[in-house]
Parts: structure tokens; sequence; C-alpha cells
């Protein structure tokens, strides 16, 4: 992979180039300590030593509530066509959220492909940044911390410059276009880099171990944790709107007042909700608020990994910083697992 | 008119739905309807193909989208038929539909029974109540490949004479010498000249090979956990036992989540399950 040095001095020139690639967006501040890609114009605006943000970058591939069909007594279903030649450019994007969008990529694809989805996804340039981990982080036992696909550019911060890894055909040009800002790698930055590597990797104060996990999830599947948790939970599906890698979603007709033409709309929608699996007569397959949270782990942590081969999960830590119940994914994984001491161990580094 | 996603993306978005025209309605019990439809687009009808035990989504304008067995066989066409029964607001607004008008269809999705690992077996078809409707699909292609199955035996049980559906279709196939046809019902009536019982009571009734014999079983929970039993017991293996399962299902494309279970999203790696994959699927029965 090409890998190029970039100063901060030089930072403003370059992300004004950008803006030939297309809408810019990136980390602002949004009330205290609370983060939110937005539409950004100048480099100045941005907080890239942003934790995360509330909600992640699904919001502008697979919106919260979007159309999906005008459709007419007469002529049929019309799919909507919204926005379809937006290019945006995402600036400051996060390793954990690439990859979760390398993860939705994967749901999206298959024998049957999400085109509303594709759409937006091939119009789309991903700049990464780097960044350190909080309390709540737990990407390096998802394997998340680093992105090796995913991202057009990746900045990450070694002090007064930016190491840029080109991932992309597209990242070449957007360097192509202002190439005297950019300079080789040197001996110095690239021992900065792995200093600020080894740096970071003392930080990670969370972790899991995923071996075994979906088989420790069956051996526990008739587990008192999961009633515990059902009484805890309030079904607010908070967690599932904030996960960057949850995409399940609703379908909803609106017939307008002429009673002849109308939208098909697709909404977020969370497993935890009670209607969730419930269907005509009254029959829910999953009731009881407890099978509803155990379904929530159960396929991230087992289902999707027997499925794609990976968990369903980037190890963000937004649930656990959403949750009004105070459900903490990382508990609740090493509660099954058993471990009675779960504070971090040397030993529990990336293997 | 090719839509712009479909040019941007290179592949037919897999939530369009079609035109269809409503060609005949039969009734067929309380509640309970046989609709025959035709797609608006006659060189996308001619094409359209499917295996028994698949799906469709059906659309209603204005009122929303649901899952239904395709009744119809393969062997048949030009048309689909779709059993339904009237149960919410999508199959309301169905019934309140008339010859000639329009809906919209998705499909087919989901698997399918395996016709073809099905070939040179025996079929033993078990239906209760309206499981028939995907039973349907799979008997009659069945008898238009007769020569490419061995014994073919149909259990069939309603809760009484005037709940058993297809019936006029049933008595022609019954006087069939090709096929063993059953029925049974739960409470007879006088003119009733097929069984009477529970539909396991049926098994009394055949001699099974059961090492070279697929069962298909379609019906409410009550009909899999008596007959799951007694196929066991009979010494079927549990991959030579297919059943189609309900879940609810939003996309029918393993998109939504609504379906999902464990690892499988019934709406692709099903409907259809060998009873082995559905009790490994611990919620799935
Ligand atoms: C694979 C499959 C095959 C089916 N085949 C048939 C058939 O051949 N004939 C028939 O009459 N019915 C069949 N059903 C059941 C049928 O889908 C429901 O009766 C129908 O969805 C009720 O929709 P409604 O809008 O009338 O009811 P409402 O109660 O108003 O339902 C609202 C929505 O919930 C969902 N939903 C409700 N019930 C079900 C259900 N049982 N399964 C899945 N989604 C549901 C649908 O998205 C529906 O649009 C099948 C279901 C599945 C999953
Ligand atoms: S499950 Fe929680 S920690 Fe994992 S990706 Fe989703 S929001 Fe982040
Ligand atoms: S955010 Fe917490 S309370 Fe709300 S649905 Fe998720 S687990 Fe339950
Ligand atoms: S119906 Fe949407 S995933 Fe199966």
């Amino acid at each position: 992979m090409k890998v190029l040095t970039l100063s901060k001095k030089n930072a403003t020139p370059f992300f004004e180039a950008l803006k030939s690639f297309g809408k810019t967006y990136g980390p602002v501040e949004k009330g205290e300590k609370a983060y939110s890609f937005q539409p950004v114009e100048s480099f100045s605006q941005l907080a890239l030593d942003y934790k995360r943000t509330i909600l992640p970058l699904k919001k502008f591939f697979y919106k919260p509530c979007q159309p999906v069909f005008h459709f007419n007594k007469d002529s049929g279903y019309q799919p909507a066509e919204e926005d379809l030649e937006e290019k945006i450019v995402l600036f400051g994007v996060h390793p954990c959220d690439i990859n979760a969008l390398n993860i939705l990529d994967l749901v999206n694809s298959g024998p049957y492909v999400d085109n509303y989805y594709f759409v937006k996804r091939q119009n789309n340039l991903i700049i990464g940044i780097s960044c350190m981990p909080d309390e709540l982080c737990f990407c390096r036992s998802m394997s998340t911390d680093f992105a090796e696909t995913g991202f057009d550019l990746f900045l990450s911060d070694i002090g007064d410059s930016y190491v840029v890894r080109v991932g992309t055909g597209i990242g070449d040009d957007m360097v192509n276009a202002v190439p005297d800002l950019f300079s080789p790698i040197d001996e110095e930055s690239s021992r900065a880099y792995k200093d600020s590597s080894n740096e970071r990797s003392a930080m990670f104060q969370r972790y899991i171990e995923l071996s075994d996990l979906p088989e420790i999830m069956d051996l526990e599947f008739h587990s008192e944790l999961w009633e515990k948790l059902g009484e805890r939970c309030l079904a607010c599906g908070s967690c599932s709107m904030i996960c960057p890698t949850c995409n399940c979603y609703n379908i909803i007709d609106k017939l307008n007042l002429d009673q002849k033409t109308g939208e098909r709309i697709r909404q977020w929608d969370s497993c935890l909700f009670k209607d969730f699996a419930e269907v005509s007569g009254g029959h829910n397959f999953r009731s009881k608020r407890a099978s509803r949270v155990q379904q929530r782990y159960l396929h991230k942590q087992q289902g999707f990994v027997e499925q794609y081969g990976r968990p369903s999960c980037v190890g963000c830590g937004r649930c656990t910083m959403v949750c009004p119940a105070k459900i903490d994914i990382v508990e609740i994984l090493h509660t099954i697992r058993g471990e009675r001491n779960h504070r971090r161990r040397k030993s529990d580094r990336r293997r | 008119m090719p839509s712009p996603y479909d040019t941007l993306i290179r592949t037919p978005n897999p939530y369009q739905p079609r035109s269809a025209r409503i060609v005949r309605i039969t009734p067929l019990v309380k509640d309970n309807v046989l609709f025959q439809f035709r797609f608006e687009d006659e060189e996308f009808s001619r094409e359209f193909s499917y295996k028994p035990g698949q799906f469709v989504e059906l659309s209603i304008f204005g009122v929303g989208e649901c899952p239904i067995s395709i009744s119809s066989s393969p062997t048949r066409k030009g048309f689909l038929e779709l059993c339904v029964r009237r149960a919410g607001r999508v199959t309301n607004a169905l019934y309140q539909l008339k010859e000639n008008d329009l809906v919209g269809i998705r499909g087919p999705y989901g698997n399918g029974f395996p016709v073809a690992a099905m070939e040179n077996k025996n079929l033993l078809l078990i239906a209760g109540g309206l499981g028939m409707a995907p039973i349907r699909s799979l008997l009659n292609y069945a008898l238009d490949n007769r020569s490419d199955f061995h014994d073919v035996i149909l259990m069939y049980g309603a809760r009484d004479p005037g709940e058993v559906l297809f019936r006029n279709e049933l008595e022609t196939i019954r006087h069939r010498d090709d096929i063993k046809c059953l029925l049974t019902v739960d409470e007879a009536s006088s003119e009733w000249d097929g069984y009477t019982g529970v539909v396991t009571e049926l098994f009394k009734e055949v001699k099974l090979d059961a090492a070279a014999t697929y069962a298909a079983v379609c019906g409410p929970p009550i009909v899999y956990k008596f007959v799951l039993k007694e196929l066991l017991a009979q010494g079927f293996s549990k991959n030579h036992i297919l059943m189609s399962l309900e879940r609810k299902m939003k996309c029918g494309v393993g998109k939504c989540g609504h379906c999902s279970i464990g690892y499988k999203y019934t709406c692709i790696d099903g409907p259809i399950f060998t009873y082995w994959d559905a009790m490994n699927l611990r919620e799935l029965i």
C-alpha cells in the first residue's frame, strides 16, 4: 500500500482540495462531549479528537426513514430516486466505523443486493483517522481497531504530521490533486508511527475473549442471565439505533390523501421492540423481553459468526453508552464466559 | 424503463413488486380463498419460474406487503396461485379486491423443496389445515412429473369436512391409482367418506420404506409435534423430513432481520428446513 506523510500545516489546504470530490462531512461537537458527522466547510470546524459520534455512519447509506418506492394504483411501484448522484466525502472516520461499514457491505450484498444501500456507498469516499481508545472501546478484541480496507485514505496522527495510507485509486487521485502537500515516508515518521501504535496498545482498558464464544453462547442458551437482563431492559431499542452494524428495518406503506398514490417507506427497526417477531393473530415468537435481549447477543456474537465468519459488533461502545438500563455488552460477555476477574490482563492482547 | 438503481448497481432491485392482475377468485372454505394472478408484463410472466415450497411477497396498494406460499405448481405456466387466509390488514385488503384488479408481487423467495434430491424416492406429503397451500404445489409438481418419483402418498388432515381445502381437486386425485390420497377430519359429518381422526392416525393405512422416502410436512405447530414423533418412530432420517416454517417476514431477502433465528434467515435459508436443521435452531419449533 502506498504510504506518505502529510504535515499538519498542510491539512487545511488538503481539506480544501477535497471539496472537488464531493460534499464533505466530518465530526463536529454537538453539545458537551457529543459528536456528530455534519457538513463541514473548513478544517478548523472538525473535532478530530472525538471519541465516538452518537449516530454511526450507517445514517448516510441507510437512512433512519427512507422512501423506497412511490406507488400509483394504475402504474405500480416506481423506485424512489433521491440524491442518487450526490457524492459525499466522510472525513475523520475511525477504524471501528470503517469496519462496521465493511460489515454492512456484507449484509447488503449476497444473493440479493440492496441497491438503495450500494448506490449511496458507491458515491462515497472515506478518509479515516486514527484514534485513542477510551474506557468504553473494546475494538481491539473485535479486530476492528485497525482498518485494512474500506477507506480511500487513512490518516494516522504522529504528532506534527499524519502518516497517510492510500487505500484506493480515488485516494491516489486525492493525493495527486495536491501532490506538493505530501512527502515520502521517512525513518523518523516511521518510528513515530510505531511509538504511537505502542502507546495506543497500552491504552485499551476493555477486552473480550472471542475464541469459542459462539460455543459458550450455545452452552449458556438457558442461562438465567437472560431472564435477569430481560427484567432490566426497557425494550427502548436505543442500542440498535446507535449500533453501526445493526441493520434491521421495517417496511411501511403510506397512502396519500388522493387514495391513489403513496410511498413505501423503510425505517430502522429493533429486535428489542415487542412486535418485532409478532405475526398476525397475535402470536409472538419472542414475546418475552429476555428472549429479545438474547436474540441481540446471539445474532451478533454467534449467528453472524456462523454466517459471515466474524461477529457483527465492532466494539465501539455505543450501546453501553446509551443504554438507560446500564446494560453493558462487555460485562455480559464476561459473565457469560464465567470470567470472575475480567480486569484487563497482559496476556489479553490481540492474537 | 430501467431504474437508475439497475444501471448503477447492475443487479435487479430485489424489492421491486411487479404488477399482477387477479384473474380468478375461487372461495375454498370460510376465510380461505384461492387467487389466481397473471403478471402484466408478458415476458416476465413467461420467464417467471419457481420451486414448490417457495413464496412471494404480495403487495396491496397503500396497505402493505405480506409473504404467501405459492400454491400452484411451476409445471403449469402463465399464472400464479396463492391460497390466502384472511388474517389481518393486507389479507383483508386483498379480500376487498375483485377479478381484474391489480396487486404487486415480488419473488419467488426462499429455498423451496429440494425436488432434485427427492427424485427417484417415495414422497410422503403431510399437510394440516392451511399447510395444504404449499403442499399442493409439491403435489401437483409430483403429479406432473410422475415418473420422476416412486410412490406418492398424501396425508391431509382438516378440522371438519367444511375446512378441507381444494376438496374438488383432491376428489379427482383420490381416484387416480398412481397416488395414495388419504384425507382425514377431526369431526366427520354424514356426507364425509374419508377418514376420521388426527392426521397421525393415517400412518396405520400405509406401509413406508423410510430409507427410500422423503417426508414433506406443513401445518400448524400441533401437527409438527405429533407427525415428527411418528416419522422418527417409523425410522426416518432427520434429513429426510422436510418442514415448511413460518416466521414474521418483511423483506423476504435476508436483510430486514425479522425472520432471523440463530444463524439462519427463514426467508432465504428456509422456509423449508430439514428436521435436523430445525432441531439445531433452538427457537425454530
Ligand atoms: C413463508 C410464509 C408462507 C406463508 N404462506 C401463506 C399462505 O400460503 N397463505 C396464507 O394465508 N398465509 C401464509 N402465510 C402467512 C401470512 O404471511 C400472514 O397471514 C400475513 O402476513 C398476514 O398479513 P396481514 O397484513 O393480513 O396481517 P397483519 O396481522 O395485519 O400483519 C401485518 C404484517 O405483519 C407481518 N406478518 C403477520 N403475520 C405474519 C406471518 N404469519 N408470517 C409472516 N409475516 C407475518 C406481515 O409483514 C404483515 O404484512 C405465510 C407466511 C410465511 C412466512
Ligand atoms: S453491539 Fe454495541 S459495541 Fe458492538 S458495534 Fe454495536 S453499538 Fe458498538
Ligand atoms: S438500550 Fe438498553 S434498555 Fe434499551 S433496548 Fe437496548 S438493552 Fe434494552
Ligand atoms: S424477511 Fe427480512 S430477513 Fe427474512
